[in-house]
């Protein structure tokens, strides 16, 4: 058993939902984000995603974009932001870790010398949003080989037809994108998310994750009541753009998971 | 398959829409359907004859084509080596090549039932070409543009609005044409039951890179007649510019697998091809990485990160170029040059002086390659020069390089 699917089964078995944050390596610095990051489970997150940065992050919203843009202003390499993940591997052995980002990073470093940095640095599974499942070959299959999880993003307009394409190599989790449009936009609506979760399940045999939209301990109740898990990275990222310190980052990170634990 | 492809270049893409290794679909999940459903509709479109009847009227009434193909005696002879033509797609309506794969788009998006259009633009040519043709057939138009060229190209943001568009600017990254097209995937994956991308270049996922060729592929069809009526034979040289490489690509691809005509791309050269990156030649200074949805050659650093272009062409400063051209240039079937701004300037006022046609900077790129090959060119060479657009627009820019002249 992976650390992923160790950590969902354990959540189901305790019949909670999970909470996973999503933070910029090297966001405002490599120091600082590193901070926040080594106090995510302290403050209830089961699963961390680190997002890399990357100077064209066509599927994310301002936040995201101007996250990116302090990491690499900041110095951020991808070779920091493996170092950032293996520092978090040393502090939280059980914790599982998700980097999050775009293909070309990884394509200039090297498929296969990035697969066994990104094993080495203790690293469970990969979400690289422009890779849908026509290029599997790329990335996909070279990680599964590998022994890393790739988790898919499914969206409101993958439909039936295309559903079990997108499901056929991903593994760990399912991230659901709970609303057409780029990360931090629009609030999800718990209503039509429930139906779209169910959906998913009935045709996957993995955890749900939903995520896009979720930006207060409110919301994140409201999904986690229909859903495996939730995803907030945007409403985070804003908190650590506005120069609030690590403690208080994770303060209202403590809040989100009181929302989602039920807490 | 393999076979095939050595009969002929003009088969690509693949089913996967590579061309070799490069192309494909390197897109969100979001947008995946969305792409694998305009595919089916081109292809449908693309052997409808009541599609192209469509274009054609419109190309010929709207457009003004066929464009001319002009012998230029003067620039003939102030080069003293082959015989120039310029092929005169500067005479569309609106200014550029820009409008032939607007057409296509549009109707294509019309089939689809889509009422809401959306493009990128960096000069604005591409901007005012699809604000032209919504307000033609009555739809809604958002031209994302990045705010330094909002500032850069005033006239064409104030052409845009009169035709009725929209123009937003972009200010995220680094407020330039690769942070318009973003904000513009940005804004498809937002908004994807009625919008339609209008893509300005042969770039992008596909079916997007193939499309816009085989509607930019006009220019390169009536070369080829008009060639064959005034000279009784093909061309042996073609010389076109190259940003993203949209009119270059329209012109080439009839003539690839003609292997005596001799083909040369040219990018911009900024301020030279060097280690300072000061320039916008992703074929010559860059190397293969995936962006906005396909593999191609794109100016980045060694972490994949990516830079900015630099031109004095706004319609150049891209930083990354068609797949289609990566792939010819990887298999050597085109030659990819360069031409640096101050060479780009000195063409520009030979064009000026010696033909009476203001040309854009853009296609002063490939004239400053034709001042360097012509002298070396017997008088019998036939070359042909895609003068793909005028440089009303770029009278400032110029002005302010040469000190207000």
């Amino acid at each position: 058993m992976s650390r992923l699917t160790d950590r969902f089964a354990r959540l189901k078995a305790d019949n909670r939902a999970a909470f996973v944050t999503y933070v910029m390596a090297g966001d405002p610095d490599h120091d600082t984000a590193l901070e926040i990051a080594l106090g995510l489970p302290a403050a209830g997150v089961d699963v961390i995603e680190l997002g890399m940065p990357f100077t064209d992050p066509m599927a994310d919203g301002p936040a995201i974009q101007a996250a990116a843009q302090r990491a690499l202003h900041a110095g951020a390499t991808v070779a920091s932001t493996l170092a950032t993940a293996k520092a978090i591997r040393a502090a939280h052995p059980d914790t599982p870790i998700v980097l999050m980002g775009y293909y070309n990073p990884i394509y200039a470093r090297g498929v296969d010398r990035f697969l066994a940095e990104a094993v080495e640095a203790g690293v469970d599974g990969l979400i690289v949003v422009d890779l849908p499942p026509e290029e599997d070959d790329e990335l996909c299959v070279p990680a599964l080989k590998a022994g890393l999880h790739f988790i898919r993003l499914a969206t409101p307009t993958t439909d039936d037809r295309r559903l079990p394409a997108v499901l056929k190599n991903t593994s760990g989790f399912v991230y659901y994108v709970s609303v057409a449009g780029v990360t931090g936009a629009k609030e999800a609506d718990a209503s039509t998310v429930g139906p779209e979760v169910a959906r998913i399940k009935a045709a996957a045999n993995l955890p749900v994750c939903v995520g896009f939209g979720v930006r207060t301990a409110e919301r994140a109740r409201a999904v986690a009541a229909v859903a495996d898990g939730v995803v907030v990275g945007s409403a985070i990222v804003e908190r650590i753009a506005s120069g609030d310190a690590p403690a208080q980052v994770l303060e209202f990170v403590r809040e989100l998971a009181e929302g989602v634990h039920g807490g | 398959m393999a076979s095939e492809m050595l009969n002929s270049y003009r088969t690509g893409p693949d089913e996967k829409g590579r061309f070799g290794l490069f192309g494909g679909r390197f897109v969100a999940e979001t947008l995946m359907p969305l792409i694998l459903e305009l595919e089916a509709e081109y292809e449908k479109a693309k052997t409808d004859p009541a599609f192209w009847a469509e274009m054609d009227d419109l190309w010929t009434h709207y457009v003004g084509r066929p464009s001319p193909l002009y012998h230029a005696p003067r620039l003939t002879e102030e080069l003293g080596g082959a015989k120039i033509y310029l092929k005169r797609d500067e005479l569309n309506h609106t200014g550029a090549h820009k409008i032939n794969n607007v057409l296509g788009q549009i109707l294509l998006a019309r089939r689809m039932g889509k009422t809401r259009i959306i493009a990128e633009t960096g000069a604005g040519q591409h901007g005012v070409a699809t604000a032209t043709v919504c307000a033609r057939f009555g739809l809604q138009c958002v031209v994302f543009m990045g705010a330094t060229d909002v500032e850069r190209q005033k006239p064409n943001v104030f052409r845009m609005k009169l035709l009725g568009a929209e123009v937003v600017p972009v200010t995220a990254g680094r407020a330039t044409l690769k942070d318009a097209m973003n904000e513009a995937l940005r804004d498809w994956v937002t908004n994807v039951a009625d919008t339609f991308y209008c893509i300005g270049t042969v770039a992008g996922p596909h079916p997007y890179p193939a499309m816009v060729r085989d509607f930019q592929s006009i220019i390169g069809k009536e070369t080829r007649a008009q060639m064959l009526a005034r000279e009784g034979r093909l061309p042996d040289v073609l010389v076109a510019c190259i940003g993203g490489g949209s009119n270059a690509m329209g012109l080439f691809h009839p003539f690839l697998d003609d292997k005596d005509v001799r083909i040369i791309g040219v990018e911009a050269g900024g301020h030279g091809v060097d280690d300072r990156m000061e320039h916008a030649a992703s074929l010559t200074g860059g190397r293969p990485g995936v962006l906005h949805g396909n593999r191609t050659y794109l100016l980045q650093d060694a972490d994949g990160q990516i830079l900015e272009g630099h031109s004095i062409s706004a319609g150049l400063d891209y930083p990354g170029i068609g797949p289609e051209h990566a792939w010819l240039h990887d298999i050597g079937r085109v030659e990819y040059v360069s031409a640096t701004d101050d060479e780009a300037l000195e063409a520009f006022k030979l064009c000026c002086r010696t033909e009476g046609i203001i040309p854009a900077l853009e296609p002063s790129h490939a004239l400053a390659h034709v001042i360097r090959l012509a002298p070396t060119l017997p008088k019998e060479t036939l070359l042909v020069l895609n003068m793909c657009g005028r440089g009303d627009k770029d009278i400032f820019t110029v002005a302010e390089a040469l000190g207000g002249m």
